[in-house]
């Protein structure tokens, strides 16, 4: 039983080799600072509390549910897409970019909030980490939304179907690790004390 | 009634909903000023429930799980060694 349906189902890595690199490099990335960041504070534990405390902890957990559902949306769009309902793999990944948009203008209100504030990459290690880390991670938000725009429309084209559906499970692969980077980033920079 | 049983029945929503929750009590940790007053407790719960998030995004939305192992190595392993380092540097500064 076991070897049949290893047969008829062999492990896949879902979408592109190639993006899957991309994905381990920037993970890679991540992880170094990520682990900067722990033992930096590990330091001067003070400091990083107090400035962490300037945060606003609603924008990052919104934003935390503005990326696992957009991560959703995009589950179910290929789902959708697989079994040829292309229209309804378009509204879905609609939806994800909404999410996307939504995370994209929050980031914004809370990074301007902090330029008025006179806070910049010199101000201390905690801000300097805090902008690099989520502005780092805003760009790679930024580069899935704009794949997720073009394969928003080649699905509308009927470009993906149960024939093929390999861009878009890359894509969605590449969104998805932005997903899994906020969900370590939020509580370390912002709930952590 | 109908939309909600549905709703449940497929495992990608029942595992987003699970996602919202987990993000829930994260955030509550930190708004009810918990993380950071009650010692290491706190911080082991949230990055408990970051490992646990991360992974079902890994093995569910990214399809790892049936993706061949060393994927799932690569990235398990990705996860191990970022969590169990911030909890190590986390240690380290409580003392």
């Amino acid at each position: 039983m076991t070897t049949s349906n290893t047969l008829h189902n062999p492990p896949r890595l879902v979408g592109d080799l190639a993006v899957w690199l991309i994905i381990l490099a920037e993970m890679l990335a991540f992880c170094i600072l990520f682990l900067s960041y722990a033992f930096a504070r590990a330091r001067d534990v003070a400091l990083f509390n107090a400035s962490q405390s300037t945060l606003d902890l609603h924008s990052g957990a919104i934003n935390t549910v503005l990326l696992i559902t957009g991560s959703w949306c995009v589950v179910r769009a290929v789902q959708a897409v697989r079994a040829d309902a292309s229209s309804m793999g378009t509204r879905w990944l609609l939806a994800a970019l909404v999410c996307g948009a939504g995370f994209v203008t929050l980031k914004v209100f809370e990074f301007s909030a902090k330029a008025d504030a006179g806070i910049d990459l010199s101000t201390n290690t905690f801000y300097m980490f805090y902008l690099l880390l989520t502005g780092f991670h805003f760009l790679h938000v930024i580069v899935a939304m704009l794949f997720l725009s073009i394969l928003l429309f080649k699905t509308l084209q009927g470009a993906y179907g149960s024939h093929d559906h390999h861009a878009l499970e890359s894509g969605a692969a590449f969104w998805h690790m932005v997903d899994l980077l906020w969900i370590v980033l939020f509580p370390l920079v912002y709930v952590m004390r | 009634m109908k939309g909600a049983v549905a709703m449940f029945s497929c495992s990608v929503n029942r595992i987003w909903l699970l996602l919202l929750a987990a993000t829930g009590v994260t955030f509550w940790l930190g708004e009810s000023g918990l993380s950071g007053r009650a010692g290491m407790a706190p911080v082991l719960v949230m990055f408990a429930l970051a490992f646990v998030k991360a992974l079902l995004v890994m093995l569910d939305f990214m399809e790892l799980r049936h993706a061949p192992a060393l994927w799932r190595r690569l990235l398990v392993g990705w996860l191990v060694l970022v969590t169990t380092g911030i909890l190590l540097a986390y240690w380290i500064g409580q003392r």
